[in-house]
């Protein structure tokens, strides 16, 4: 049973996150149970599970924002709880981490927004160097027209664009997305599914993708895993994941594509 | 059926949140100082602030300083005018309003304008995961919107201070002059007769503790703001309680340890 729960590991591929044993709980909430979890390199991962599971716990721990209870969690070669602040800003700097909400600098307009890591990193850069990465960080999510705007005056998926946009322009060996789809119409998640597979193809990322949108996880993922009760499932290709009986991977089909 | 585990709480749930709470501020205090002599240092952005903390409490306290001044001196008038002592204004005036109204009502204004204004910001950034984007983009939230608007406080409320001291005085001097025509030149010499070398360095060492205390607090609160929008206004709400309290405390605080080097 718990060698089901963890997921396959690929010996040909090179891991860029091996996750061994990982828990996590907030004061009486046990929300990661032992999680097993392997990243190779080039691949996309879709996470999948209900509210509340601990997907984004799961990603926050992979970039140190939370520190798990137990267990090993190794990215780019680096253990990631024995780091000290100035190895882990540099591993931060190779891992890119879109959030839910975007999480854009209210105070910043567009152009801003995305020189503001670029400065603060890379101080040598030259103004104009900073600003021909920050249009073509723009052009790739085709927002290029966006620049002088506030977050305040975009749309949700334009939001989601230019977090991604962000999060590129510091060319990231991976990609960790959280809930990339949420709140957004039908067309504006094709066009995040599309900008996310893009994005894989020409910066050669790596992506965990959190989503609850199957759509997404089929699109953009090669293989998909689910969190069910702390722990992941055997990690599957999309049509292989449906075909384990289990209630709440069904409901997850059920309510995506009515059967 | 009772669902109170035993031995869940060291003291009470309440005590154990204050002790707890107190144990985090004084971690938070802590970084500061650390993180101050370290490296990135980012002057620009402790400019700015400067530039949002003075701007957005002078015009307030330009008008709040002139009208105590006025007010303060009118209302003293009558006690004065019963001994015959009336020339004795200025001077009471001086010591009153460099000693206690001028860094009081200074502080007072920022906590209120300033501190709130940094809770909500810092609060509203962190409900929405700006400040987790800086860090996961290898960026030091805490330096460089903390330490930068502490800094710009130390370096903003004692000006105000000492702006709000002089508007407090030229009010007062405008009541003096309307009721007795008093001179500029003479109402100052006046003024400034019975303060002392002490009372300027007392009034910038409360100004810096004021600073210290409405900035930090501030940011403390906005930094650990929790639960959506009702979190960033209760961290606001806080921010001006807790530094307008913590600011009666110390100027109690200094007071005494002022009056005690004065007649020791």
């Amino acid at each position: 049973m718990t060698e089901d729960r963890k997921l396959d590991q690929d010996v040909m591929r090179e891991p860029v996150i091996e996750i061994k044993g990982l828990y996590k709980s907030f004061g009486d909430l046990e929300v990661l149970k032992g999680v097993d979890f392997n990243l190779q390199k080039g691949q996309n991962i879709a996470v999948l599970g209900k509210s509340g599971t601990g997907k984004s716990v799961l990603i926050k721990i992979i970039v140190g924002l939370l520190k798990p209870d137990r267990g090993s969690v190794n990215v780019l070669g680096k253990e990631v709880n024995q780091l000290n602040a100035k190895e882990l800003d540099a591993l931060r700097l190779r891992v890119g981490f879109s959030f839910q909400n975007s999480a854009l600098y209210d105070s910043m307009n567009v152009f801003q927004n995305l020189s503001f890591p670029l400065t603060m990193n890379f101080k040598k850069l030259s103004k104009a160097e900073v600003k021909d990465e920050v249009m073509d960080a723009l052009e790739a999510v085709g927002l290029a027209d966006k620049a002088k705007q506030m977050p305040a005056g975009l749309s949700g998926g334009q939001r989601k664009r230019i977090g991604i946009a962000r999060t590129l322009i510091l060319k990231p060996e991976i990609m960790l997305y959280d809930e990339p789809t949420s709140g957004l119409d039908p067309v504006t998640c094709t066009e995040i599914n599309e900008l996310i597979v893009e994005m894989q193809e020409r910066y050669h990322t790596s992506a965990i993708v959190i989503t609850h949108d199957l759509t997404c996880a089929k699109t953009t993922s090669q293989k998909v895993a689910m969190l069910i009760d702390g722990s992941f499932t055997k990690s599957e290709n999309f049509e292989d994941l449906f075909d384990i009986e289990h209630p709440q991977i069904k409901s997850f089909y059920n309510y995506n594509f009515t059967k | 059926m009772n669902d109170k585990k035993p031995g869940k709480y060291v003291i009470s749930r309440g005590l154990d949140q204050f002790f707890i709470g107190v144990s985090d501020a004084y971690r938070f205090t802590t970084r500061f100082f650390k993180e101050l002599f370290k490296p990135p240092f980012y002057f620009r952005e402790t400019v700015n602030q400067c530039f949002e903390i003075g701007l957005k409490a002078l015009p307030l306290i330009s008008v709040t300083g002139f009208i105590i001044g006025l007010v303060f001196t009118k209302q003293s008038r009558p006690s004065l005018e019963d001994f015959g002592a009336t020339s004795w204004l200025p001077s009471l005036m001086g010591i009153a309003i460099l000693r206690a109204l001028g860094p009081l009502v200074t502080s007072l204004i920022s906590a209120g304008k300033v501190g709130s204004s940094i809770g909500a910001e810092l609060g509203s950034m962190k409900v929405t995961e700006q400040i987790d984007a800086m860090e996961v983009s290898a960026i030091n939230p805490f330096k460089y919107l903390v330490v930068t608007r502490v800094l710009a406080s130390l370096v903003t409320i004692p000006l105000l201070t000492f702006y709000c001291i002089v508007v407090g005085l030229l009010g007062s001097y405008v009541n003096v002059n309307m009721e007795e025509a008093t001179g500029f030149i003479a109402y100052f010499k006046g003024a400034f007769s019975s303060i002392g070398f002490l009372d300027i360095i007392t009034s910038l060492v409360k100004s810096l503790f004021f600073g210290f205390t409405i900035a930090i607090v501030g940011c403390y609160k906005g930094y650990n703001a929790t639960s959506g929008t009702r979190g960033v206004g209760r961290a606001a709400n806080q921010a001006v309680v807790l530094s307008m309290f913590l600011i009666f405390l110390e100027e109690m605080l200094i007071v005494q340890v002022v009056n005690w080097i004065r007649y020791f």
